[in-house]
């Protein structure tokens, strides 16, 4: 192990790195402390100047006034709306696609696999201009399904490349064994492979459901109005109406950072193996 | 029943159906991913050619589009900002490893601090921009009133030209930091503990074990870490457009800023011009995209 267990350390040294443990954690999430105090800050405590010292009492209307004052409610709506859907579809696709890269060997796989990798890293901005048109052309600009749309495919491209190395490490002997028992592709796919890529499954439903939820850009261009425009969005145009609240930027701000932190925190393990795919070999 | 242990459809019929298989599994994700994604990359280049508002008619203009931003000063500024994030960006694959490091203990509680130590990673960059401008507000932010104290005279981070760009930056390597630490936190978990027992007895700690031992062990680690910091690094958007909308006078914008301002804003709405610009900063990131592809590809091979 590296750096040397702190157990094999001296006392006075290992009591220093149960100190130094919450000191540090309380620096690093300052910034964040600070918003989650402001959030319960009543807004008396504000016009007298009272920033950083203890809240006067804990104001938990700020809560309430967020969905009271501004369609914060239909915003997180929206943002569900378009997350859940965009989660099974790239998912689903990216079963499909991930199934044949890794199963099959044909002329231009890796040609069809490099593809969907690039794709994966290129700047948004080089997509706008057609995108935005041939959403606007199919008639669905400013509609959750356009939204939708669009990251299903730009999804794929991520979880393409994650579902076929994850398959590619399955024995291949299962798959050899059912064509001799002259099981069809199609059932090997659906009864064999899928049932045991649910780790995958799950790796990659807590990360697009992440990255479609604090998705800002594709918002911003393809939507405008609370009637279809998610938190990230929302949370901007309510920064630029409430000015000098504070404390109620700092409730949605919480709302809004909400659900994909309860997601990571329920599906840890899964949320950190997607992720680190491939940092270690 | 009994198992047909052959295929008893004739040779040829079954050779194009093994063929045919993979693309019908291929199909949707592939047609999808054509339509959004690749074929949008080849339809912007053209744009880049053409005068155009959006609406009405496309109007050739050769280079035009970019002869214009060879004299755009916006443009460089926006470059040079681009060049600025992607340096100090850099930082996060250090600073990453630090806190990988500091972390890598069996103690009581460990997993709690490691996730929460993630945190900033999760939370949207919308999120973070707002944190950080208010931790950077004028009059009352944490920081300007800590420099105030200090120097007697506070600072607005974010109005001032000379500032502004490392301000989002430092805000930007918030979750960044966060994202290279879990890299390096899964890849210390695979180190080998007998090389390290061995460069133990030879006598190898801290930096020397560090440098000779374990980083080289963490190489894959770092080479994602890298990868993804410099397309992060290129690809910076959202905080610039939550904390200052590319102000004061453009001093804070990048090049995929820049872009969104010409094409969809008040501004104007610029189709050509912005594609010329998504064109140029595709072409840097490509130089990126392809040296990561090639290594993927020279990895595949070695499979």
């Amino acid at each position: 192990m590296f750096p040397r267990p702190v157990q094999s350390m001296s006392p006075a040294a290992r009591t220093m790195y149960q100190v130094a443990l919450p000191v540090m954690l309380i620096l690093w999430l300052l910034p964040l402390l600070g918003v989650a105090a402001t959030s319960v800050r009543p807004s008396s405590d504000l016009a007298q100047g009272n920033y950083f010292g203890m809240p006067s009492r804990l104001a938990f209307e700020n809560y309430l006034d967020v969905f009271r004052n501004s369609p914060m409610g239909s915003y997180l709506w929206n943002s569900l709306r378009t997350t859940i859907p965009v989660m099974i579809g790239a998912v689903a696709l990216s079963c499909l696609t991930g199934f044949a890269l890794a199963v099959y060997r044909f002329r231009f796989s890796m040609l069809v696999f490099f593809m969907f990798v690039a794709g994966n890293f290129v700047p948004f901005q080089i997509l706008m201009v057609p995108v935005r048109d041939l959403t606007v052309s199919l008639g669905l600009y400013n509609t959750i399904t356009g939204l939708a749309l669009f990251h299903i495919a730009f999804q794929t491209g991520f979880c393409t490349l994650f579902m076929r190395n994850f398959i590619k490490a399955l024995p291949r002997e299962l798959i050899e064994a059912a064509r001799v028992e002259g099981v069809t592709e199609w059932q090997i796919f659906w009864h064999i492979v899928l049932p045991l890529v649910r780790p995958a499954i799950a790796a990659l439903s807590v990360l697009v459901f992440t990255f479609i939820w604090n998705d800002y850009f594709w918002a911003m261009v393809l939507t405008q109005g609370a009637g279809t425009q998610p938190v990230t969005a929302g949370l901007n145009s309510l920064n630029g109406q409430w000015i000098a609240a504070w404390h109620l930027v700092s409730a949605g701000s919480i709302l809004a950072a909400m659900p994909p932190v309860l997601m990571f925190f329920l599906m840890q393990r899964h949320f950190i193996a997607g992720l680190t795919l491939g940092a270690v070999k | 029943m009994t198992a047909l242990p052959h295929d008893p459809a004739p040779p040829r019929a079954r050779r194009t159906r093994k063929t045919l298989t993979p693309w019908l599994f291929l199909a949707p994700g592939m047609a999808m991913f054509l339509i959004y994604v690749l074929i949008p990359i080849v339809q912007s280049v053209w744009v880049s050619f053409h005068d155009w508002d959006g609406l009405g008619q496309m109007r050739w203009i050769g280079l035009a589009n970019y002869s214009e931003l060879w004299w755009d000063d916006a443009f460089y500024t926006s470059l040079k900002n681009n060049v600025i994030w992607l340096v100090l960006y850099m930082l996060a694959v250090p600073a990453g490893l630090m806190i990988a490091l500091f972390l890598n203990q069996t103690v009581r509680g460990i997993r709690i601090y490691k996730s929460l130590f993630f945190f900033p990673f999760v939370i949207s960059q919308v999120v973070v921009g707002l944190i950080f401008s208010w931790f950077y507000a004028p009059g009352f932010g944490l920081l300007y009133a800590m420099i105030e104290w200090l120097t007697g005279r506070g600072v607005a981070i974010l109005a001032e030209e000379d500032y502004v760009t490392y301000g989002i930056i430092a805000a930007g390597l918030w979750p960044q930091i966060a994202y290279c630490m879990i890299l390096y936190l899964t890849g210390l978990n695979a180190v080998a503990p007998d090389q390290i027992e061995a460069a133990r007895l030879d006598g190898a700690k801290g930096w020397r074990m560090l440098w000779h031992v374990v980083l080289p062990q963490l190489r894959p680690a770092t080479f994602i870490a890298v990868v993804m910091t410099v397309i992060g690094a290129l690809r910076s958007f959202d905080l610039v457009s939550i904390m200052t909308s590319g102000g004061p006078f453009g001093s804070s914008r990048v090049l995929s800023y820049y872009m969104y301002e010409q094409a969809l804003s008040e501004y104007g709405y610029r189709m050509g011009y912005g594609a010329a610009i998504a064109v140029v900063l595709f072409g840097i990131m490509m130089i990126f995209i392809s040296g990561f592809i090639w290594k993927m590809w020279r990895d595949e091979k070695g499979l």
